[in-house]
């Protein structure tokens, strides 16, 4: 921390400059954008979950009205390169659309392009595929086992990381402790299916030899991906950062379906785009979760302190790797949680299967392994008879123990969890709150209070990179900023990436004016695009406070400490002696002073009095670096991310054992992200996130059959909560600043995801637990506690 | 087929192959892009508009079938370009969205209710907005918006002097 109190626009509750054009129904999203002589892609999918292509006949579907063109998975893949994988994994092949073989039901066979997007969907009925059906491997487990098909036969088997971390004495301290307990727990394959699909428009000028890009995307490099896909120079790939998204939390990556339509705008000479339909994105948008089981085992002693855990996370990413091995990576820089345990084996296995292509989700992969961790917790506290907040005080890490490293190689950077943890228990009214839960339960109902602490690792490098995969050497995830202060004094500023809802703009003009002094709502926030932009990784793991405030922070010191230096010279004394206040420069000595407009116009029209060696001019940029970010993993340890939120839910779940329909009856959550930089922004994250995590823990599931076929296809399947589904939920808020942030921000943009699944999945057994059962898996489904509770009465009369 | 539709107020013609959606004929022939898709099956609320004051998916309606009704878009409710409704703006004074997308539809349902009872309590709002999925907010911050829009509707229509 740089800065002192007191702020005058940071943490105060202005406005989001970006709602005024979205609530008039002015926002900017792909499918908004018009090209002239637009072309339409339709896809047609497998309906195999594995299946050799014998032969495809497009003749019929060329003769279509409309339609312009019938791209195959063949012809894409001679003039285009593979798709990146994260892991050195060379024979797991993936190309836009399938060469030779299906690997999963849906996966996009055909792209047929027309005047229309129904002509296209037309014709695409028309395309024959010839298919011989193969084995193929839906389960994990299976999947996992060494005999099973591969759906990568070049790859030999379905693993693609098989990886064991012990840290620290872990044998030593299992043998060490009294008491052990083991169990099973599975995050089922969710994901954060915004409600804006996602799309994409390309178009080719082939005299400037210039591709422009229009997409939902929230991709880190996804310019270099293009290039790369298309053995094109990366100057040659203009990506428009100016377009709204949609809404992503983590998916929105379609490298692709950009890849397609990229491909046939260079081809056809026409602006070409695909914007996925819901079947096409649920089915084959390659955006689906983690879908986990975890194996945990812990040690402890008779007072509830645990000092060992083992876990197993097998996780099933569906036909292609891309990056999403590394989710299993990322919950490394908090594998502990919030606890002092003091060492950890954990072994990460990462397997394909004939299922759709996952993607990063909120969180990446953080949310599961929390609710693997709380579940331990939950455990330990029935084994030895102890309130399940009780045990968590007992074993968390004290405020005076920050910064504290844990045994994986991260430093928390601060908290203080048994603060949080008294004020949520202070307003919910714990002890009420039980008496609530009992009488609820003496009237017949279920009820259960549900408890879950856990941490946002925010703002970091993307080590995990590295950390799995030894050839990468990734050791900086930058972020920019570029201000400029125009000629008649008004300031412009420079996002370089797009955003889906986080508010960005609002950000940077708050630290922007917060810095200069001057009211964020006069500052102009533009977004160049990608080759006018300076570095950027977009708005992932929670880092765009840490990173992209930083960089505006940084920026912005630089102009003043610009401004400053101008003005020492035009009043001939120190720097020091110069005071910044409001935009207006002074020297108390000789009583001079220097306006805003004033300085602004020697900078711009009077290179004669510029100190020497002073470019002209009132423009600067910042490029900054990951804070605690600067090195490369060393024995399986990385500092991970520089800055960890915390929450903690308390939850209140009630719900009739005939019906099984559970209701949130009181939410309430404790959540120190730091200093708040816009309260509006952080409260709708921690909401959206909680709201999110009740999908995740009741709802939402890409089911597969074991023919390998998806059954929740659409959204009366496949169901988001709605108003109805989600509680009036309560924030209390704590601000531990983190030392390593330019006002003391962590990041939000997972909060509440991170913690309430497992917080609902720790009421619900709370309320059966009485009946001897309880849910090791996720998510809880209506049917599944009535079946539950049915088959447990049924038991007890037998 | 011709089409003739009231939108905004205005009367509108457009040559439509009668399979096309009244979403797709807003946002294609009358270039009304502010009515989104989300997920075309009726569910999620994206492409919500007013159809004679009533929240109606325009993903489930044929523009053919929309002859003769009067259809309210979101860009039909803002009083004059860069000024907004009093709805419009109690989102902007609760931040009662994100990403946008579902706000045009939630913003239109939010209208309609109060268009009827301007005292609305907190379940009446969660009933109107149960049509409309939102993945960003989870909810909170847009009842907070129509919640706080009624209040101003109310004040406004209280005499100056009367009762407060």
């Amino acid at each position: 921390m740089t800065n002192t109190l007191p702020l005058k626009f940071v943490s105060s509750n202005r406005r989001v400059r970006e709602d005024r054009r979205f609530v008039a129904g002015q926002g900017r999203y792909v499918a908004d954008v018009a090209l002239e002589g637009l072309l339409h892609v339709a896809v047609l999918p497998s309906q195999h979950p594995a299946a050799r292509i014998v032969s495809i006949n497009t003749l019929e579907a060329m003769k279509m009205p409309g339609v312009h063109y019938v791209l195959t998975g063949e012809e894409l893949a001679r003039a285009t390169e593979p798709l990146m994988n994260g892991l050195e994994t060379p024979n797991v092949r993936r190309f836009p659309l399938a060469v030779g073989q299906v690997r999963y039901a849906g996966e996009w066979v055909v792209a047929v392009v027309a005047e229309s997007r129904a002509q296209a969907e037309d014709a695409a009925e028309k395309v024959k595929v010839e298919y011989e059906p193969l084995p193929y491997v839906i389960d994990s487990e299976e999947a996992y086992d060494p005999s099973s098909t591969p759906v990568h036969a070049a790859h030999g088997s379905n693993v693609l990381l098989d990886k064991t971390f012990v840290w620290g004495e872990v044998e030593k301290h299992f043998a060490e402790s009294p008491r052990h307990l083991s169990f099973r727990v599975v995050w089922g394959r969710s994901s954060t299916v915004p409600i804006e699909t996602f799309g994409v428009a390309a178009k080719w000028d082939p005299w400037r030899e210039i591709l422009d890009v229009w997409a939902s995307i929230q991709m880190p490099k996804y310019s270099d991906q293009i290039a790369r896909s298309l053995r094109i120079p990366l100057n040659n790939v203009r990506v428009h950062q100016d377009v709204d998204v949609g809404g992503s939390y983590g998916v929105k990556r379609g490298i692709k379906q950009t890849v397609i339509v990229s491909h046939l705008a260079r081809l056809l000479g026409r602006p070409v785009r695909l914007i996925e339909d819901r079947l096409d994105n649920m089915r084959a948008g390659d955006a689906h979760g983690p879908d986990r089981i975890f194996d945990v085992e812990v040690a402890f002693n008779d007072d509830g302190i645990v000092k060992s855990m083992k876990m197993r996370a097998l996780d099933n990413v569906g036909a292609y790797a891309g990056r999403s091995p590394f989710q299993l990576g990322k919950p490394i820089g908090a594998i502990v949680g919030p606890y002092k345990i003091q060492s950890v084996k954990y072994h990460a296995v990462s397997v394909t299967s004939n299922k759709a292509a996952q993607e990063a989700v909120r969180g990446f992969g953080q949310a599961p392994t929390n609710y693997a961790i709380e579940t331990a917790i939950d455990k330990v506290a029935a084994a030895v008879g102890l309130d399940r907040i009780e045990i968590r005080r007992r074993n968390f890490i004290r405020a005076e123990e920050f910064p504290y490293l844990i045994p994986s190689g991260t430093h928390y950077d601060s908290g203080d969890y048994h603060t949080v943890v008294a004020k949520v228990l202070a307003h919910a009214d714990y002890e009420g709150l039980k008496r609530e839960r009992d009488e609820l339960r003496a009237s017949g109902l279920c009820a259960g209070i549900g408890v879950a602490a856990c941490l946002e690792p925010s703002g970091g490098n993307s080590s995990f990179e590295p950390l799995l995969n030894e050839k990468n050497t990734t050791s900086t995830w930058m972020e920019s900023c570029r201000i400029n202060i125009d000629g008649l004094g008004f300031v412009t500023a420079t996002i370089h990436t797009t955003s889906s809802g986080q508010g960005h703009e609002t950000l940077t003009a708050t630290v922007i004016g917060e810095v200069l002094e001057i009211d964020p709502d006069q500052i102009r926030i533009v977004r160049p695009d990608t080759l006018s932009s300076l570095p950027s990784n977009s708005p992932v793991g929670s880092r765009m406070a840490i990173m992209l405030g930083g960089a505006a922070f940084h920026a912005a010191q630089k102009l003043k400490a610009k401004i400053v230096r101008l003005a020492a010279h035009q009043f001939g004394c120190a720097e020091k002696d110069v005071v910044y206040e409001g935009g207006i420069v002074s020297n108390a000595a000789s009583k001079k002073k220097l306006t805003w407009v004033e300085h602004v116009t020697i900078a711009h029209r009077n290179f004669h009095l510029l100190p020497e060696g002073m470019e002209p001019g009132l423009e600067v940029t910042h490029v900054m670096q990951v804070p605690t970010g600067t090195q490369l993993p060393k024995d399986g340890k990385v500092q991970m991310y520089p800055c960890h939120s915390f929450e903690f839910h308390l939850v209140l779940v009630a719900f009739d054992p005939e019906i099984g329909k559970p209701q949130i009856r009181r939410y309430v959550i404790g959540h120190d992200c730091g200093t708040v930089i816009n309260p509006h922004i952080v409260k709708g994250m921690t909401l959206g996130g909680i709201a999110h995590g009740i999908g995740a823990a009741l709802l939402e599931e890409f089911v597969y059959d074991a023919e390998g076929q998806m059954l929740t296809q659409s959204f009366m399947d496949y169901l988001l909560p709605s108003s109805h589904e989600v509680p009036h939920v309560e924030i209390v808020h704590h601000c531990t600043p983190s030392p390593f942030t330019v006002f003391g921000q962590k990041g939000s943009g997972e909060s509440g995801y991170l913690g309430s699944p497992a917080a609902i999945s720790g009421a619900i057994n709370d309320a059966v637990a009485s009946l001897g059962i309880s849910f090791s898996k996720l998510p809880i489904r209506i049917a599944a506690i009535s079946d539950a509770i049915a088959a447990a009465k049924n038991k007890e009369k037998a | 087929m011709k089409v003739k539709l009231t939108i905004n107020g205005r009367q509108r013609e457009a040559d439509v192959e009668p399979r096309k959606t009244l979403l797709d004929t807003l946002r294609e022939d009358f270039l009304l892009v502010g009515s989104h898709a989300g997920c075309e099956h009726g569910v999620c609320g994206a492409c919500t508009v007013l159809i004679d004051g009533e929240p109606s998916r325009s993903c489930l309606m044929f523009a053919v079938q929309a002859d003769g009704y009067e259809i309210t878009t979101i860009e039909g409710l803002a009083p004059a370009p860069g000024e907004l409704s009093v709805v419009q703006d109690a989102f902007c004074e609760t931040h009662g969205l994100q990403c946008g997308y579902c706000t045009p539809g939630m913003i239109l349902a939010g209208h309609a209710l109060l268009e009827r009872n301007d005292a609305p309590t907190r379940e009446d709002i969660v009933e109107a907005i149960s049509g409309n999925i939102c993945r960003c907010t989870g909810y909170g911050q847009i009842v907070e918006a129509i919640e706080f829009a009624a209040n101003r509707l109310r004040k406004a229509n209280t005499p100056r002097g009367g009762r407060s």
